[in-house]
């Protein structure tokens, strides 16, 4: 062997051994998940199978390369054969890969069938993926809400240093993690109908084995018998836009009875939120607490797209500071394009408390330098949008 | 058309700059309708644009270096990683191609020229200004299109960023120039072979080129359809692909992979022909099972248009879509394998030498292969539920297209530059070459397979703590690959200067007719047919 070949074996055997010494590794996982479904582990099995198929073939194949290589090459002198062809050969080996993949489309159909096997669901609830959130909205049960990432800014920004600089600068669940989970129950069929409010998103959830795409203006399906409560992270799997890689799901499996405690829970929120929501219509907000409720709700919902100086994007997502709207225009269109959105603006109605939409509107109105002093109030909300 | 009639009309076409006396300077190389020198153009062009398209993608892979968001905004994540899967496809392998096309074909076959020079000259001057309007869209106010490659609406669309109709116009253009140059080869090998040259004698090399530009001239006006559809929906109030006005986004889909499909195969066609006339060359050895090879390619071919909808599993296709797609997908495995085998075949009780071209042409073999594995893999609907958009298609898409179609080109371009410039090209440059790149693509491209698994979905620019590892190391790769294609670059340069002189034949055990004419090939060849028995 000649020294140049050495320097180089030696060069990717200590690239090998740093790769594999760093301490981090411990939690790099490097296989498919085995999830937590019975479909999931079919799925894994069959991965597992078509895996250790092309191993083989892989084995076979490349060492008959690397056998001629080394024992068929001409400085060892080696005559050239002159065989071109063979039928026989041929036949052979055109039907023995077809019999391979027999034996794969066998379970993979099976699975399959499985898979799109929706009937029967005891739980149903719709996903709505919207730039950049997902919406779930239980049937039957009068309960719905937005998912939202909570991985603070600061930390996506690098705010608080660099990962490599401060690892401790990303929490452990760095954008994988949201403001409300989605709540299921264990060991219930439950049924996903899936579809989206503006452009395609894709719902993931590994654990589940399930991949379903939002489309605007469709509904498809999917579901999952969980056999084990816990927290089960996923991503949107289809390119949505800016914020694509900021919107991601968490589905908290509980067991049937914690279950039931949940949705009693979120049940007497909901009427408390009513509540709260009739007597903000009555209640005065000083511009303070205004400003400071408007302050956080932008950073939550607004800045994604308007950015927290309020500059925006342009030309797609427009300024704020400045903007007409939020200084010459009439209060109530201001609220109006809130509410109702206007093009790729999303509609914010049915997600923010009337408290929500007032605070931000006066925030948006004095924030910034845009200075008009209005107040607005729940009840000028109301009244705005006509209910 | 006789081959006679068209010799003649050849003669007219280069009335303007007959025999020796070709013209100077700039001048040669916009008006010039030889095939080398077009040929030589379509290659430039395509090393440029595979140096642009990289230099995107060492910016991609810096962002992705760490977790956290620290050189781009995810909205230039996006242009970026658009811009540099349609310069890839459409601006590096095909044009690479096309070169290959132009350069060989007429000498392979033993005619003087393409057969419509003319159109050959227009075919490779638009595409420049086809990567000029896409490109330039980076320095407007909208920024590039942002939607990726596969510019699924609506984000194409009603919630695009205001570059779609410069797309659509840039995609236009590249259409057509693929077009001519297709329809320039069906005609040269339907009519120029050289006397005595039956289909069934024409090198694999040739063969497969033409099995490809049929598929180019069948899907290119369907995409040619599907951007105008876009444009339609974007500016002129359809909706095509918006359910609110009775369209289907998912209709977009369809009619893309119905082109996307078939292009995938119209990007590794052409590297099976070159493999396939190298190994031979470098095993001493006839290439095994000719005619097999040409049924496996047509079978392919044909497959290759009722696979589609193996891209969309997860879009919410009725079971037995879903059933059927599978199936069809995997049986393309079968005239896949067929190839491999005949290569391997080849090389047995060969007497093989490794010359850089061969170096090339084993590592596509073996890497083509692990690329077509996680093809078959992806093929299982059930299971690609879990691989789909995440980094396990990222890494499947690039051993079969780097360490496939463009290792081919290298490999092609190596064994030919001697026939190009008339000079030996550096071998040992060319060796580090071969093994930069083997080392950094494989850093580069094999750990993407485990981030797919792990879940890490694809096209985004920031990642859970999770996939920090992997990615650290992906990006070494990354940059090591990259410089690595600046060593091709001195090969070339160094081998047009100067170095050896290469005789007409600098392989012993290559076989055809670009041979049997001096290196570097005189400017006009075989002005007079060659008889071929
Ligand atoms: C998905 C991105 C996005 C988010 C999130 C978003 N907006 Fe917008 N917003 C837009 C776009 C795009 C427009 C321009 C709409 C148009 O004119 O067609 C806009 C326009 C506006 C306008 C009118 C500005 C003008 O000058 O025309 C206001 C006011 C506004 N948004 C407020 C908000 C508030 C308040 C929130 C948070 C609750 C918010 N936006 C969240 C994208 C967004
Ligand atoms: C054995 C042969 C092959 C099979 C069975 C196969 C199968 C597949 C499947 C099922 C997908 C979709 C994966 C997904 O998105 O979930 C895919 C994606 C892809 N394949 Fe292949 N493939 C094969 C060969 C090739 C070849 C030869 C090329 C190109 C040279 C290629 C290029 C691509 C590209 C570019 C994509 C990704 C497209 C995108 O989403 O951007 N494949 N392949
Ligand atoms: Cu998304
Ligand atoms: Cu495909």
């Amino acid at each position: 062997m000649s020294r140049g070949n050495q320097s180089w074996l030696m060069g990717a055997w200590l690239m090998l051994t740093s790769l594999l010494s760093s301490s981090a590794w411990a939690d790099t996982q490097l296989n498919l998940t085995k999830g937590v479904t019975a479909v999931s582990r079919e799925v894994y099995d069959l991965h597992m199978l078509a895996l250790y198929i092309c191993t083989a073939i892989g084995v076979v194949v490349f060492g008959a390369m690397f056998w001629s290589m080394v024992f068929h090459r001409k400085s060892k002198g080696a005559k050239a054969a002159d065989f071109h062809e063979s039928t026989k050969v041929e036949i052979l080996w055109t039907a023995i890969p077809i019999v391979i993949l027999i034996a794969m489309a066998v379970p993979a159909t099976s699975t399959l069938i499985d898979m799109e096997n929706n009937d029967n669901s005891e739980v149903t609830i719709q996903v709505t993926g919207s730039q950049w959130k997902w919406h779930y909205k239980y049937f039957d049960q009068n309960i719905e809400y937005y998912s939202v990432l909570s991985t603070p800014r600061e930390e996506y920004e690098n705010q608080n240093g660099t990962f490599e600089g401060n690892g401790a600068a990303k929490n452990e669940n760095y954008l994988l993690e949201v403001d409300r989970h989605l709540v299921i129950p264990a060991n219930k069929k439950v049924r996903f109908l899936i579809t989206s409010d503006d452009v395609i998103h894709a719902w993931w959830v590994p654990a589940f084995a399930v991949k379903q795409d939002a489309n605007p203006g469709f509904i498809n399906e999917a579901w999952a018998i969980v056999d084990e409560p816990g927290i089960y992270r996923g991503q949107c799997a289809e390119l949505c836009g800016k914020d694509h890689g900021f919107m991601p799901i968490v589905v908290e499996v509980k067991s049937v009875a914690d279950y039931e405690i949940w949705l009693s829970e979120q049940h007497a929120l909901t009427a408390k939120a009513a509540d709260a929501e009739k007597a903000s219509l009555t209640a005065s907000m000083s511009k303070e607490e205004l400003m400071q409720l408007g302050e956080s709700t932008y950073m939550a919902h607004c800045a994604a797209c308007h950015q927290p100086t309020g500059l925006g994007l342009p030309p797609t997502f427009p300024a704020l500071k400045g903007s007409p709207v939020a200084t010459q225009g009439s209060i109530a269109d201001h609220i109006d394009i809130v509410q109702n959105g206007k093009g790729m603006m999303p509609p914010f109605g049915k997600q923010l408390t009337l408290q929500q939409v007032a605070a931000l509107v006066t925030y948006e109105r004095n924030a910034w330098g845009n200075d008009t002093g209005d107040l607005v109030q729940s009840a000028d909300v109301k009244a705005a949008s006509g209910e | 058309m006789t081959t006679e009639t068209i010799n003649e009309s050849l003669d007219d076409a280069h009335n303007d700059d007959h025999h020796d006396h070709k013209m100077t300077g700039i001048k040669r190389w916009l008006y010039t309708t030889n095939h080398k020198d077009i040929g030589t153009l379509y290659l430039w062009f395509s090393f440029i644009m595979l140096l642009t398209g990289g230099a995107m993608a060492m910016v991609i892979r810096a962002e992705l270096f760490q977790p956290g968001l620290q050189l781009v905004e995810p909205d230039f994540f996006n242009q970026l990683t658009t811009v540099h899967g349609l310069i890839m496809v459409f601006g590096a392998i095909m044009p690479a191609f096309t070169g290959f096309a132009n350069w060989m074909i007429p000498m392979m076959i033993g005619a003087p020229d393409m057969a419509l020079p003319r159109m050959n000259n227009w075919s490779f001057w638009i595409l420049p200004f086809a990567f000029a309007i896409l490109l330039s869209s980076f320095f407007m106010e909208s920024g590039a299109p942002n939607f990726g490659w596969t510019f699924y609406a609506p984000l194409s669309t009603t919630y695009s960023n205001g570059s779609t109709a410069f797309f659509v116009f840039a995609v236009h253009i590249m259409g057509i120039s693929s077009i001519m140059g297709a329809i320039n080869i069906v005609v040269t090998i339907m009519n120029l072979r050289a006397p005595g040259m039956t289909y069934m004698k024409m090198p694999l090399f040739v063969w497969t080129f033409f099995i490809t530009a049929y598929l180019l001239i069948a899907v290119m006006p369907v995409l040619a359809g599907v951007v105008t559809m876009l444009l339609t929906d974007t500016y002129f109030g359809t909706s095509f692909f918006d359910a609110a006005g009775g369209g289907d986004p998912v209709m977009f889909q369809h009619i893309f992979w119905f082109f996307g499909h078939p292009e995938v195969y119209i990007m590794i066609l052409p590297a099976f022909g070159i493999v396939s006339t190298i190994i031979p060359a470098f095993s001493r050895k006839k290439l095994f099972g000719y005619s097999s090879m040409v049924y496996a390619t047509s079978s392919i071919a044909l497959l290759s248009f009722i696979v589609w909808a193996h891209h969309m599993f997860t879009t919410g296709m009725p079971l037995f879509g879903e059933l059927f797609f599978m199936y069809c997908t995997m049986l393309i495995a079968v005239p896949t394998g067929v190839k491999v085998f005949n290569w391997v075949a080849t090389m047995w009780r060969g007497s093989m030498t490794f010359e850089t071209p061969m170096l090339f042409s084993i590592a596509f073999v073996i890497l083509f292969t692990i690329g077509g594995f996680s093809g078959l893999m992806l093929a299982l609907t059930p299971v690609d539920f879990q691989y789909h958009d995440t980094y396990f298609v990222v890494a499947h898409f690039h051993y079969v297209l780097v360490t496939g179609s463009l290792f081919s080109i290298y490999a092609g371009a190596y064994y030919w530059l001697p026939k190009w410039t008339g000079h030996m090209y550096s071998e040992s440059l060319g060796k580090w070459h071969f093994w930069c790149s083997l080392i950094s693509v494989n850093l580069l491209f094999f750990p993407m397979h485990f981030l797919g698994l792990a879940g890490m979905p694809r096209r985004i620019p920031d990642y859970a703590l999770q996939f920090a590892d992997f990615n650290k190391w992906v990006s070494i790769g990354g940059f090591a690959f990259g410089i690595s294609q600046l060593i091709f670059l001195a090969v070339v340069i160094k081998c047009i200067k100067g170095g050896e002189k290469a005789p007409a034949k600098p392989w012993d055990g290559a076989e055809g007719l670009e041979w049997t004419v001096a290196s570097p090939a005189p400017y006009h060849t075989f002005s007079t047919p060659p008889k071929v028995d």
